[in-house]
C-alpha cells in the first residue's frame, strides 16, 4: 500500500503520456482502434485517480500521496508531487473530463491518431500542474501543456483556428515567462536567506512563514505581480480575457471542454497555491484592485454574453463571468469565500463542460452554432432539451444544483468583507439567468422555424454516455455539497492561516503607494 | 633559444583533422567521379578519430608549446561541441553535394580545416594563436560559403562574408598589436598580470579591448554587427549555413569568453556593460526581424542572431554559472539547429528551390516523421520545457538573475515570447495548412537519418536529463575562470 500511495500521483499523471507514446505506434488506418485505446487509457487514469479520493485523509491539512525524488540535484530541482484538499478534486475533474472529451470526439475524422495523442498529452500536462510541489516542475508542466492545446486548436479547430491557436499560445507565454523569472528570483532569494538552494515549494513556503526569508516590499511586489499576471491571463481575469472567446470558438468541442473545464482552473489554482501563501502581504495589498477587476469581469462577461449570436461564444463569455466569481472568492480571504471558489472551480468545470458538449452535439448535426439558426429543438430532440435545461439551470445557480453552492459561498464570503462588491457580483447571478435562459428559449422552445431543424435526431448512445456523468455530478454536488467541501476544510484553513492578515501589512502599505 | 618540448597528444584532435583533410585532398584526383562520396565518409572517419583523440589529449592537461596552447576542461568541452558539429555537418552534406552536382571532395577538406581552426581557437592561450585559428576557420568558411560556384547567391554570400570577415580580422589584429604595445605580451595570463600593475597606459588597453570586442562581435554575429548574417546564410549551401550558424559562432564565443575572462578581468566592469547592451539589442533585433521573414534560411539566420544574444546574456553575467550556462547553451543550440538545418536540407531540393516558409505547407500530412522532427527542433529553439533549448535558456536566465541582471532577463524572456511566433508559424504551415508542394519525391538517405537521430536524441536528452552535461560544463567553466 505504501508503494501505491507514494507512486499513485506519478501513475495518474503519466498513464496518459504512456498511452500517447503507445499511440505513436498505431497504424494510421486504424482510426477507430486508436480512439478506443485513448478512451481506455483515459478511463484507466480516471480509475487510478479514484484511489486518491478513496484514501484521502480529510483531516490532514498537508500534502498527501507524496513523491519526492531528485531530478536535477545540482540545481535543487526535485521531482516532487503531492496533493491536498485544494488540488484533490481538480485532479479528479481533469481525469473525469478527459474521457468525456474523448467520447465527444467520436466524429473526428482527420488525423485521428494525432488528435488523441495530443488529448492524452494534455491530460498529463494538466494533472502534472495540479500535483507539482516543485516550482520548476510546475513551470515545466504549465508550459508543456500549451503544446497539445496549441495543436488541438490549430489543427482541428474552426475557420480562424490558426489565429486563435497563436493568440492562445502567445498570451499564455507572455504571462508565464515572467513567472519563470520570478521563480528563479525566488530561488535565489530563498537560497541566500536560508543557504538551501531549492525549487521546492514547501521549503520556500516554510522559509517565508518561518521568518527566515523576508521579502522586501518592492521585491515581493515584483514577484507577486509576475506570478499573478501569469495566472490572471490563464483565468482569464478581465482585462486579460480577449484570447478566451477566440480560443473557445475555434477549438473543437473536446478542446473547449478541457479548456473551460480544467485549463482555466490552472490560473485560479495557481493563485491559491502560490500567490496567496507565498506573498500574503501583496495579496492583501492588491486584493481591492483584483476583486474590482473580478467584479468588472463578472458584469462585463455577462453583458457581452447576452448579445452573442454564437452559442459557443456566449458560453465562453459566461466563463469570463463565472471565473470572476472564483477570483472574487479567493481574494475575500474568508473560509467561505475560498471554499466557495474551489467549489465553483469544480462546478464551473462540470457545468460549462456539459454546456460545451451540448453545443457540440448540435454543431455536429448542423455545422452551425448561431442561435438564430435554431428554435424549437424540443420538438425533435426532447432528451437533448431536458439535458440542456438541467445544465442551464445549474449554470444559473439554481438551488439544489452545483452552481448555487459555489456562488452562494463566494457571495457569503464577499459580503462579510466588502458589501458593495458582493451586491454588484450578485447582480451578475441575475444577469447569468438572463443570458442563459434567453439562449435556452431561443434554441429549444418555440416552433421549428428553420426547415433544416426538422430532420434532427435526438442524442445517440455515446452522447448520452458523455453527458450523464456530468448531470449526475450536477445534482450530487448540489445536494451533497459536503462530500466535496469537507476534504477542503483542513487545507483551506491552513492556506488562510498562511495568508492571514498581518499587522505588518498596514505598516508597509503606505510606503508602497506610488 | 629553447625549442619547446613537442607534445603531440595535446593537439592530437586538431592534428588528426588536418592530416585527414590533406589526405582527402591528395586522394581526390585518384578517386573515380562516381565514388567521390567515399571521401566524405573518410572525412567522417577522421572526425570520429579526432573524437577518440580527445582521450589522449585530456591526459595531457596544462599549457604546452611555450604556453601557446592550453588543455583544460573548457577546451575539451569545446572540442566535443566542434567535432559533433563537424560530424553532423558531414552527414548532412554527403547526399546534398551529390544532389547539387558539386560533389568535390575539397568540400570535406575545407570543412575539416575549418573545424581544426575552431579547435585551435578554443585551446588558444595566446592572442596570436587565436588569430591563426580564426584565420584557418574563416578562410575555409569563405570558400565553403561560395561552394556552389555557378550560383549567384552563393557567390554573393562568399564575397560578403570574405570582405566583412577580413575587416573584422583586421580589427582583431589591430587590437592584438595595441595590447602588445601596452602590456608587452600576447599571452592571456601575462596580459592579465600586466593589467594588475598600475604602470601602464590603460587607455591603450581599453582601445585594444574595444577593437577585439568588435571583431569578436562580428564573428559571433551579434547586433549591431550582425548585418552580414542573413545574406550570407541565405546564399551559402544549406549544410554550410547550418555549420556557420553554430560552428564559427561557438568558436567565436569560445575565444570571446576565454580572452575577456582570462586577460581582461581587471577591466570587467567596463566591457561587461557593453556586453549587456549588445545582448539586449541582439535579442530584440534578432527576434523581431525574424518574425517578418518568408525564407526559412533567412529566418533561421535571424534566429541564430537572437540565440547569440541569449549566449551574450550568460556572458554578461560574468560569473562561473554564466559561463557554464553559455557552454551548455552552445551545445544545446548546436544540436538543435543542426537538426533543423538537416530537415531544411532535405526539403530544399536542388538549387534551394523550396526554402520559403510557405513551401512547408501541409508537410505533416505527407511526411509526418520529418514534420515531427522539425517540430521538436523548433520547439527546442523556442524553448519549450522538455527540450534542450529550454534547459539552456533556463540555465542562462538563472545565471543572469543571480548576477542581478533582472531587466536583461526580462528582455530575454519577453523576446522569447516573440520567437514563439515565428517558430510556431512554421509548425502552423506544416500541420495546419493544406499541402501545396509534392513531397512524395523526397528521399531521406541513411546519412541524413543518422544526423537527424543524433540531433533529436541530443535535443531530448539535454532537455530531460541535463544534469550530467551541466555538471561537466560547470567544471569546464571553472577552468576558464581562474
Amino acid at each position: 500500500m505504501d508503494f501505491i500511495n507514494s507512486n499513485i500521483l506519478t501513475i495518474v499523471t503519466f498513464t496518459p503520456a504512456l498511452g500517447a507514446l503507445l499511440l505513436l505506434f498505431f497504424p494510421r488506418s486504424r482510426a477507430k482502434t486508436a480512439r478506443n485505446f485513448a478512451l481506455i487509457i483515459s478511463i484507466l487514469a480516471f480509475l487510478f485517480s479514484l484511489h486518491l479520493v478513496a484514501h484521502f485523509d480529510s483531516n490532514a491539512s498537508g500534502f498527501q500521496y507524496r513523491t519526492d525524488r531528485a531530478w536535477i540535484p545540482s540545481f535543487g530541482i526535485g521531482y516532487q508531487l503531492g496533493i491536498d484538499g485544494i488540488s484533490l478534486f481538480l485532479v479528479l475533474l481533469t481525469t473525469l473530463l478527459t474521457p468525456l472529451a474523448i467520447l465527444a470526439s467520436t466524429r473526428i475524422r482527420d488525423r485521428v491518431k494525432e488528435y488523441f495523442l495530443f488529448m492524452l498529452l494534455l491530460e498529463t500536462g494538466v494533472v502534472g500542474v495540479f500535483c507539482s510541489l516543485d516550482l520548476f516542475l510546475f513551470y515545466v508542466f504549465w508550459e508543456v501543456m500549451l503544446v497539445p492545446m496549441y495543436f488541438l486548436i490549430g489543427v482541428w479547430g474552426g475557420e480562424r483556428r490558426i489565429y486563435a491557436a497563436m493568440k492562445f499560445v502567445l498570451y499564455t507565454m507572455a504571462g508565464s515567462v515572467l513567472m519563470l523569472v520570478a521563480i528563479i528570483a525566488l530561488y535565489f532569494l530563498n537560497g541566500k536567506a536560508t543557504g538551501a538552494y531549492t525549487f521546492s515549494y514547501e521549503l520556500i513556503l516554510a522559509a517565508i512563514h518561518g521568518g527566515k526569508l523576508v521579502l522586501e516590499p518592492a521585491t515581493e511586489r515584483f514577484l507577486f505581480l509576475a506570478f499573478f499576471v501569469a495566472f490572471a491571463i490563464k483565468v482569464p481575469l478581465f482585462p486579460f480575457h480577449t484570447w478566451l472567446p477566440d480560443a473557445h470558438v475555434e477549438a473543437p468541442t473536446a478542446g473547449s471542454v478541457l479548456l473551460a473545464g480544467v485549463l482555466l482552473k490552472m490560473g485560479t489554482y495557481g493563485m491559491l497555491r502560490f500567490s496567496l501563501p507565498l506573498f500574503p502581504n501583496m495579496s492583501h495589498l492588491f486584493a481591492p484592485f483584483i476583486t474590482l477587476l473580478a467584479v468588472v469581469g463578472i458584469i462585463y462577461g455577462a453583458l457581452v454574453a447576452m448579445v452573442q449570436p454564437d452559442m459557443k461564444k456566449l458560453v465562453a463569455y459566461s466563463s469570463v463571468s463565472h471565473m470572476g466569481f472564483i477570483v472574487l472568492g479567493i481574494f475575500s480571504f474568508t473560509p467561505q469565500g475560498v471554499e466557495g471558489a474551489i467549489f465553483q472551480m469544480l462546478s464551473h468545470g462540470v457545468s460549462t463542460g456539459a454546456l460545451f458538449l451540448l453545443v457540440g452535439v448540435i454543431y455536429e448535426r448542423r455545422h452551425t452554432r448561431l442561435i438564430e439558426e435554431f428554435g424549437g429543438l424540443a420538438h425533435r430532440m426532447p432528451l437533448y432539451a431536458a439535458f440542456f435545461l438541467i445544465v442551464t439551470l445549474s449554470s444559473i445557480g439554481l438551488p439544489g444544483m452545483n452552481g448555487f453552492v459555489g456562488e452562494f459561498l463566494v457571495l457569503l464570503g464577499t459580503f462579510g468583507v466588502n458589501k458593495p462588491r458582493g451586491v454588484v457580483a450578485a447582480a451578475g447571478v441575475i444577469l447569468s439567468a438572463v443570458y442563459m435562459l434567453w439562449m435556452f428559449q431561443r434554441v429549444i422552445w418555440g416552433e421549428i422555424t428553420n426547415e433544416k431543424n426538422r430532420t434532427l435526431t435526438d442524442l445517440v448512445s455515446y452522447e448520452k454516455a458523455m453527458l450523464i456523468p456530468l448531470l449526475f455530478l450536477i445534482f450530487w454536488m448540489g445536494i451533497y455539497s459536503n462530500h466535496f467541501l469537507r476534504p477542503m476544510d483542513a487545507s483551506v484553513a491552513r492556506l488562510l492561516s498562511q495568508t492571514g492578515k498581518r499587522e505588518i501589512q498596514y505598516a508597509v502599505a503606505p510606503a508602497l503607494q506610488p | 633559444m629553447n625549442i619547446p618540448p613537442v607534445n603531440i597528444s595535446s593537439i592530437l584532435p586538431a592534428a588528426v583533422l588536418s592530416i585527414v583533410g590533406i589526405a582527402v585532398m591528395v586522394a581526390e584526383p585518384f578517386v573515380d567521379r562516381s565514388k567521390k562520396t567515399l571521401l566524405g565518409w573518410l572525412a567522417l572517419a577522421g572526425v570520429m578519430a579526432a573524437m577518440l583523440a580527445i582521450y589522449p589529449m585530456s591526459e595531457n592537461r596544462g599549457q604546452w608549446y611555450s604556453n601557446l596552447w592550453i588543455v583544460d576542461d573548457y577546451n575539451i568541452f569545446f572540442h566535443v561541441i566542434f567535432l559533433l558539429i563537424a560530424g553532423i555537418t558531414i552527414l548532412t552534406s554527403l547526399d546534398f553535394l551529390e544532389r547539387e552536382e558539386i560533389n568535390h571532395p575539397e568540400f570535406y577538406s575545407l570543412l575539416l580545416f575549418a573545424t581544426a581552426g575552431m579547435l585551435m581557437m578554443s585551446g588558444a592561450n595566446e592572442l596570436i594563436m587565436v588569430f591563426i585559428g580564426l584565420e584557418v576557420l574563416s578562410i575555409a568558411t569563405y570558400v565553403l560559403a561560395g561552394f556552389r560556384r555557378t550560383d549567384l547567391k552563393s557567390n554573393e554570400s562568399a564575397l560578403k562574408y570574405f570582405l566583412l570577415g577580413s575587416f573584422s580580422s583586421a580589427f582583431f589584429l589591430y587590437g592584438v598589436a595595441l595590447v602588445f604595445g601596452a602590456t608587452g605580451s600576447t599571452n592571456l595570463i601575462e596580459i592579465a598580470e600586466a593589467l594588475r600593475s598600475s604602470s601602464l597606459q590603460i587607455t591603450l588597453v581599453y582601445l585594444a579591448a574595444a577593437l577585439m570586442l568588435i571583431a569578436l562581435c562580428f564573428k559571433v554575429a551579434v547586433a549591431p554587427f550582425h548585418i552580414w548574417t542573413p545574406d550570407v546564410y541565405e546564399g551559402a549551401p544549406t549544410p554550410v549555413t547550418g555549420f556557420m550558424s553554430v560552428g564559427p559562432k561557438a568558436a567565436g564565443f569560445a575565444v570571446f569568453i576565454r580572452v575577456f575572462m582570462t586577460a581582461f578581468p581587471q577591466i570587467q566592469d567596463r566591457w561587461i556593460s557593453i556586453i549587456w547592451m549588445v545582448a539586449a539589442l541582439t535579442m530584440i533585433l534578432g527576434n523581431v526581424i525574424a518574425v517578418s521573414q518568408t525564407n526559412i534560411k533567412r529566418m533561421l539566420a535571424y534566429s541564430s542572431i537572437a540565440h547569440a544574444g541569449y549566449i551574450a546574456v550568460a556572458f554578461a553575467s560574468g560569473s562561473r554559472r554564466g559561463v557554464s550556462a553559455a557552454l551548455f547553451y552552445m551545445l544545446a543550440y548546436a544540436l538543435t539547429n543542426l537538426g533543423a538545418f538537416a530537415v531544411v536540407t532535405i526539403l530544399s531540393r536542388s538549387e534551394d528551390k523550396l526554402t520559403n516558409i510557405s513551401d512547408y505547407a501541409g508537410l505533416a500530412a505527407k511526411r509526418p516523421g520529418l514534420a515531427a522532427l522539425l517540430t521538436i527542433f523548433l520547439l527546442s529553439l523556442a524553448g519549450i520545457p522538455g527540450t534542450a533549448g529550454f534547459s539552456g535558456k533556463f540555465f542562462i536566465f538563472r545565471s543572469s538573475v543571480e548576477s542581478g541582471l533582472l531587466s536583461l532577463t526580462v528582455i530575454g524572456v519577453i523576446t522569447t515570447v516573440v520567437s514563439f511566433y515565428y517558430y510556431l508559424y512554421i509548425v502552423v504551415q506544416m500541420y495546419m495548412r493544406e499541402p501545396g508542394e509534392e513531397f512524395s519525391d523526397l528521399r531521406v538517405p541513411a546519412s541524413l537519418k543518422i544526423a537527424l537521430l543524433i540531433a533529436a536524441i541530443g535535443t531530448l536528452y539535454l532537455g530531460l536529463l541535463p544534469t550530467r552535461v551541466l555538471d561537466w560544463s560547470t567544471t569546464a567553466a571553472l577552468t576558464a575562470l581562474r
